[in-house]
């Protein structure tokens, strides 16, 4: 089910209250990544009723600068999945009271689970001994990261393969 | 007398602490000895699992959910792989829904010891966990029998099960669950009326069952509260329809009784392995789709197509049909669920797991509001954190 952002709080108010959906469990609130849309954000609110013992899943989208509506009024459980979710995809929460960042390290910048965040990171970290401290240093990898592509030729992706861009050349 | 104004005290709990279960920090603020607020800072222990499944292909995204919880890796990989075999809608043949039920339930017993027990240390009781890491020992020993793995097992295979069971296997199984109530009867019988232990745990960290719902708690925390919930009954998956177990709960929703619950579930675990081991049908313990499980090995000696198969699954790996769903599992900590995204490629697209303990610690600022610094230990170990799957 897809709402509007700005109704959020009221449509899953609603879902809780109501006597025929009875959701009152925010089991998970998450966050699919999007590139190529223009609000790239998918906000998924995943409900349980206990009562009627069935799940439903309520979408919201957005962009990094629209903020979405809070819904730790209805569910206090909200509030660190949605911390998470700023923290992991940089997707703000307008009225959440408390959106620090959650599971990257104190200082962390970036949003690690954006699609266009590498795999890799940008900093890594080790004990200097002369420092005498942890120092942060930038990535250095000693073989380049590598993603194979599986697609099939026959079947697969319509896109440039790499060494495609030497064709028309020479 | 002027009128003193006394400060709150914060004070830093963790990371490295015996009690914390890992690495927990915590920023307490402290009146006197109660605690006002408690702020756990979490993510030291955050690998990034999220991320690393969408650059593996489906297979090798198994061995990531050992590591999320380490105390009962095969209930993770259960959710995972029905999810998997939800988008690729696959049926899994009828022995190996048995197995998994039956290592399931092992791997809740293997989890409610190390939990129950350590509980106890953490208030004063220290022979609960020499004991109880002996029979811990004796059912690594099962799952090394069965995956050669003692803890990480990548067991649990979209579509199946890795291998069968060992000759005799079950027959251990067998005679290790007909000792195992004695087993339970001591460990009760050391706590359940001990003075220390009840002065420790009963009426601390009360939850209501509205409070339970708001703060999305799941599993023995949620039946400590009084509310007959249980996944296995209400939305049961594989075999688990056919099994007949009752769902104990609590009445106070405080740390005594999720410790009763715990006790309770591991004597329910245990009748359904035996109801496993009785029923358990032989048959394949795979789905025969060579799309998705690999051939066995002697066909490869015969077959070229078994051969391709093979080169197949292990490179590339299947492709899972677009779309998305969302799996749960009661794991012993609570609803373990994994909501997948798939655009048809070979790798997921998104792979979101949701742990129980992560609501669970949430749920620790309230539920230590008002309560002795000593206590807080005694709430988060009844609560049961294990930080592999808190920060995933």
């Amino acid at each position: 089910m897809t709402a509007r952002r700005e109704a959020i709080v009221r449509v899953l108010g609603h879902l809780r209250d109501d006597a025929g959906c009875l959701f009152k469990q925010l089991i998970d609130l998450t966050a699919v990544d999007y590139p190529a849309r223009p609000e790239r954000f998918e906000i998924v609110y995943n409900l349980l009723s206990l009562r009627h013992n069935r799940r439903i899943r309520v979408k919201v989208t957005s962009d990094d600068a629209t903020p979405v509506p809070t819904v730790v009024g209805v569910y206090s459980v909200a509030g660190w999945f949605e911390r998470e979710v700023w923290d992991m995809y940089g997707v703000l929460f307008a009225d959440n009271p408390d959106l620090r960042r959650l599971l990257t390290d104190y200082g962390f910048e970036g949003h690690p689970l954006r699609k266009d965040f590498p795999l890799t990171g940008y900093v890594e970290l080790r004990y200097d001994d002369e420092q005498k401290r942890v120092v942060y240093e930038p990535v250095k990898l000693t073989q380049a990261f590598r993603n194979f592509d599986f697609m099939s030729p026959w079947e697969g992706d319509p896109g440039l393969l790499p060494g495609d861009e030497k064709a028309g050349r020479g | 007398m002027a009128d003193v104004e006394i400060k709150n005290l914060t004070m830093n709990f963790g990371p490295q602490h015996p009690a914390a279960h890992g690495v927990l920090r915590l920023v307490l603020e402290m009146d006197g000895e109660i605690v006002e607020r408690a702020d756990p800072h979490i993510g030291l222990l955050h690998r990034g699992t999220e991320k690393l499944i969408e650059y593996k292909t489906y297979l090798q995204a198994v061995p990531y959910f050992d590591r999320l919880d380490y105390v009962s890796p095969m209930c993770q990989e259960h959710a995972f792989a029905l999810a998997v075999e939800r988008l690729l809608g696959i049926a899994v043949p009828a022995r190996a829904q048995y197995i998994r039920v039956l290592f399931s339930e092992i791997t809740r017993i293997l989890n409610h010891l190390l939990n129950v027990t350590s509980f106890a240390l953490d208030v004063g009781a220290m022979t609960p966990l020499l004991w109880g890491f002996e029979e811990r020992e004796k059912l690594m020993e099962f799952y090394e029998r069965v995956s050669g793995a003692r803890l990480h097992a990548a067991y649990f295979r979209p579509g199946g099960v890795a291998k069968d069971m060992p000759a005799g296997l079950a027959e251990d199984i067998a005679a290790w669950s007909a000792r195992f109530p004695a087993f339970v009867d001591d460990v009760e019988g050391l706590l359940n009326e001990n003075r220390i232990f009840k002065q420790r745990s009963v009426d601390i960290g009360i939850v209501t069952v509205e409070q339970a719902f708001d703060w999305g708690f799941t599993g023995p925390m949620l039946r400590a509260s009084g509310v007959p919930w249980d996944l296995r009954k209400a939305q049961p998956y594989d075999v688990y329809a056919e099994m007949d177990f009752d769902v104990p709960i609590g009445k106070h929703g405080d740390c005594f009784d999720r410790y009763l619950v715990r006790m309770a579930e591991m004597r329910q675990s245990l009748r359904i392995m035996e109801q496993c081991l009785a029923k358990m049908p032989d048959g394949p313990i795979k789905t025969d789709d060579r799309k998705v499980s690999p051939p066995p090995r002697a066909e490869m000696k015969r077959s070229m197509e078994a051969l391709i198969h093979h080169f197949k699954l292990y490179t590339e790996g299947y492709h899972v049909p677009a779309g998305e769903t969302y799996a749960a599992v009661e794991a012993p900590k609570g609803e373990f669920g994994v909501y997948l995204v798939s655009d048809g490629s070979n790798k997921p697209y998104r792979c979101r797991i949701r742990a129980p303990g992560f609501a669970h610690l949430q749920g620790l600022d309230f539920m230590s509001k008002g309560h002795m610094l000593a206590d807080v230990v005694a709430i988060i170990g009844a609560s049961d954190i294990v930080f592999g799957e808190i920060d995933r």
